[in-house]
């Protein structure tokens, strides 16, 4: 098989994300955007010093992100390493919220194939029904392609039927957009059910105009094959204005299909203290004090 | 309204991309975003000659729309040919007592000031064109007026440089400059004629479009505010009668003309044989190229940034798309989804893609056309968007299935209306889109930059995009090749035409 993608102007990609923040997104739509915005968070506690107690607290956060009162929808998951899945299953058992693990030696991935999959079925037993693995980097950037391909497809067998796979690109490494929309067509190929882009660990993580050559990518796949593939930009989105000009991206990019949480993901840890608190000013018409909303 | 065939009012989408087509519709809906900031448009504008606003000798007045309301916005002065000929002599008198023969240095401050001005009073200009003209808020905010300051500190550093622009030559004014401008970008081309003309020493008579006059008025009121001499810029509006004055007065040394083939064919005529120099810059019928190696997410970005900018309303708007048959498909279905995402409505909602058509008179044009178009046997594509009741609109369109030989890719149909081709090779696209009686512009896009430069060799026209379109700067000289008129404006070449080198 030949791998090859199609080439992508980085002067145009980056004016047309830019048109996208200048949407004037107000009222109505805006509580509807964040609302929307909550729904499709994945909250995320990705550190050495985590512990049942940090898991707890999230899983608590994602069924109630705020004050009932404002009527805000739990978020769409919550992500953690393989270690800290059985907590968080234990406490979700039985929401509707997903578990999501980054595994495959998560950030680097710089472990043989045998270990990324002892991982990643470590990570299912233990409940986890998402697994966010990341791409040999290294094997990318050295032109073995077919190394990249061959491990997502590997994973993907390991998820079988009953987990969702994101593969992350960590686009910082990967850092032009001609490699972004390459890696984006293997991973699709290779049975990616979302493309991410970072990890977090490594800036810049997402930006809009690398989550809009994602986005492309997705679209022509969708043309060619009828397969919605989902999205989720992580990491660097920090304000609720920010995640509305990635919904208006998603809207105006991929259509109504695209706005759910099923198709649609949010990585981020504190993005969600921002969104809360400009809902509670919408709907209250003004600010409160930061501390009736949860730290991150 | 004009008679809209009912052929136009047909939405159909191109075959193949029924099965899997992307929907835009209602699942996130965006709130109205009107710009809001109040602006005072007077009960009527007056004539700006001498350094004075004064009555139009005929004592008449004719109303100028809202297009995307249909109501009368305010009434603009009808100016006769005794105006024009007051205008002339204002305009003689501030040439040989002040303008020519101040220091240059000096007229450059006077031109540094009115860009200042103006962008200080560039929300209410945005609101006011807008207004006046159809067009988004967020292209007159974000494009239109961001240039025409930009377009006054341009020259303006020229004013005392002119020596170095032309070395071993000594550059001099040509004395009065009579400038007709069309409405399409109202301020700006009252500012691309403006700027080179006073920075060169010249003194103006500018006589804007007939349906948008509002804001050169306000200009007008800059240029009185920055203390330019009484006589160095006038300003006559009216119908085309007025400007035919100003081009036929004796008193003139030179014609600056932007509009439409037709009339500067007539122009041309008229100005035979006399002593006044004259540029034209006229229509076109661009050709947008896409290769098959190219970004096409991109390009076809740039293809709706070419023709629907301003509602198509762009002398050289990408109005031919010519893209190479193994990527047709592609760049047709693209096409399709993308042209359902550009927000039609209201010009002074924020969120809005394309605005109001400026006038009854050029949505009748545009409709006749399009209907000629399906008459001919072309398939029509048009936006599923919901047009307001109340005033000047047309759906975003494309044609496929067009020939050279349908008026619809000969034509300049001055609207939202983009005729689509294919090409095999690149000798034949050269080929193509050298095939018309216009050459203002080209747009190419490839990846391959070997391509992108024997392309531009062999393009006929006077401004040649690679992997972008509609960009302007002032550093840039801007004209056409063919019908599309001659001179340049923009840049050092902008100077040309108002210097005696």
């Amino acid at each position: 098989m030949r791998i090859s993608a199609p080439p992508v102007d980085q002067v145009n990609v980056e004016e047309r994300a830019a048109r996208f923040t200048r949407r004037s997104i107000k009222t109505s739509t805006k509580l509807a955007g964040l609302k929307m915005a909550v729904s499709m968070m994945d909250l995320t506690t990705l550190e050495g010093a985590d512990t049942p107690g940090k898991v707890a607290f999230l899983c608590r956060k994602a069924l109630q992100p705020m004050d009932p009162r404002f009527h805000a929808p739990p978020c769409a998951a919550v992500c953690v390493y393989p270690n800290l899945v059985g907590a968080a299953r234990a406490f979700l058992e039985d929401s509707r919220i997903h578990v999501a693990s980054v595994a495959t030696s998560f950030p680097s991935g710089q472990v043989p194939l045998r270990v990324k999959l002892q991982d990643v079925r470590y990570a299912m037993q233990q409940g986890a029904d998402e697994i966010d693995m990341v791409i040999d980097r290294g094997a990318f950037l050295a032109g073995n392609y077919h190394k990249v391909f061959d491990e997502i497809a590997a994973v993907k067998e390991a998820c079988g039927g009953s987990a969702h796979l994101k593969v992350i690109f960590e686009t910082g490494e990967l850092q032009t957009y001609d490699n972004v929309r390459l890696a984006s067509e293997i991973a699709m190929r290779a049975g990616a059910d979302f493309i991410k882009t970072s990890t977090g660990k490594i800036s810049p993580a997402a930006t809009l105009p690398v989550t809009l050559v994602m986005l492309e990518a997705i679209r022509d796949y969708f043309y060619e094959t009828g397969v919605r593939i989902g999205m989720k930009p992580a990491g660097g989105i920090r304000t609720a204005k920010e995640a509305l000009h990635y919904l208006v991206m998603l809207a105006e990019t991929l259509g109504d299909a695209w706005l759910t949480p099923d198709l649609f993901r949010f990585g981020a840890s504190s993005l969600l203290t921002d969104v809360t608190l400009q809902i509670a000013k919408l709907t209250d018409g003004n600010y409160q004090n930061p501390d009736y909303h949860s730290l991150p | 309204m004009p008679r809209i065939p009912k052929s136009t009012a047909l939405t159909k989408r191109a075959p193949h991309a029924e099965a899997l087509a992307l929907q835009f519709g209602d699942a996130w809906a965006y709130a109205p975003a009107p710009e809001t900031t109040p602006v005072t448009v007077k009960d009527r504008y007056d004539l700006f000659i001498g350094g004075k606003f004064v009555k139009p000798s005929s004592g008449k007045y004719f109303p100028s729309l809202n297009p995307a309301s249909a109501k009368k916005l305010t009434e603009i002065a009808r100016g006769s040919a005794r105006d024009v000929d007051k205008a002339v002599v204002a305009a003689r008198a501030a040439y040989a007592k002040t303008w020519s023969k101040i220091h240059p240095r000096e007229r450059g401050k006077y031109l540094f000031r009115i860009a200042r001005m103006i962008q200080e009073r560039a929300r209410e200009l945005s609101i006011l064109e807008t207004m006046d003209g159809g067009k988004p808020i967020r292209e007159s905010r974000d494009i239109d007026i961001p240039l025409v300051a930009a377009h006054f500190f341009y020259y303006a550093g020229w004013a005392d440089k002119l020596d170095y622009a032309f070395p071993g030559k000594t550059p001099n004014p040509i004395g009065v400059a009579g400038q007709v401008i069309p409405w399409n970008f109202p301020l700006l081309m009252a500012a691309w004629k403006l700027a080179p003309a006073l920075a060169c020493g010249n003194t103006v008579v500018l006589k804007p479009a007939e349906t948008t006059s509002v804001t050169a008025m306000h200009l007008a009121e800059i240029i009185r505010e920055a203390g330019v001499p009484d006589g160095v810029v006038n300003i006559v509006t009216g119908p085309g009668d007025t400007g035919a004055a100003l081009v036929n007065h004796p008193g003139i040394d030179k014609i600056a003309f932007t509009g439409s083939t037709e009339v500067g064919k007539h122009i041309a005529k008229t100005l035979a044989g006399t002593s006044k120099t004259l540029t034209l810059e006229l229509g076109g019928k661009a050709a947008n190229i896409i290769m098959e190696d190219a970004p096409l997410d991109q390009a076809v970005e740039g293809v709706i940034n070419g023709i629907y900018f301003n509602q198509g309303h762009v002398c050289c708007a990408g109005s031919r798309l010519l893209v190479q048959e193994s990527v047709y498909p592609k760049v047709l279905r693209k096409l399709t989804d993308r042209i359902e995402t550009l927000r039609v409505g209201d010009p002074l909602d924020k969120n809005t893609d394309v605005g109001a058509i400026n006038s009854k008179e050029q949505l009748g044009r545009i409709a006749e056309l399009v209907d000629s178009g399906v008459a001919e046997g072309a398939d029509l594509v048009q936006s599923n968007c919901r047009l307001p009741s109340k005033g000047y609109w047309f759906k975003p369109s494309f044609f496929t299935g067009v020939t050279a030989s349908h008026r619809v890719a000969r034509e300049e149909i001055f609207g939202p209306v983009l005729s689509v081709m294919t090409f095999r090779t690149p000798a034949e696209a050269i080929d193509r889109a050298n095939n018309t009686c216009y050459g203002l512009s080209a747009g190419i896009w490839t990846d391959k930059g070997s391509k992108i430069f024997k392309m531009a060799g062999a393009l006929r026209a006077g401004v040649i995009w690679a992997n972008t379109f509609n960009k302007f700067d002032p550093t840039s000289p801007f004209g056409g090749y063919k019908e599309s008129g001659f001179g340049r404006e923009g840049g050092v070449q902008g100077l040309m035409p108002y210097l005696r080198v």
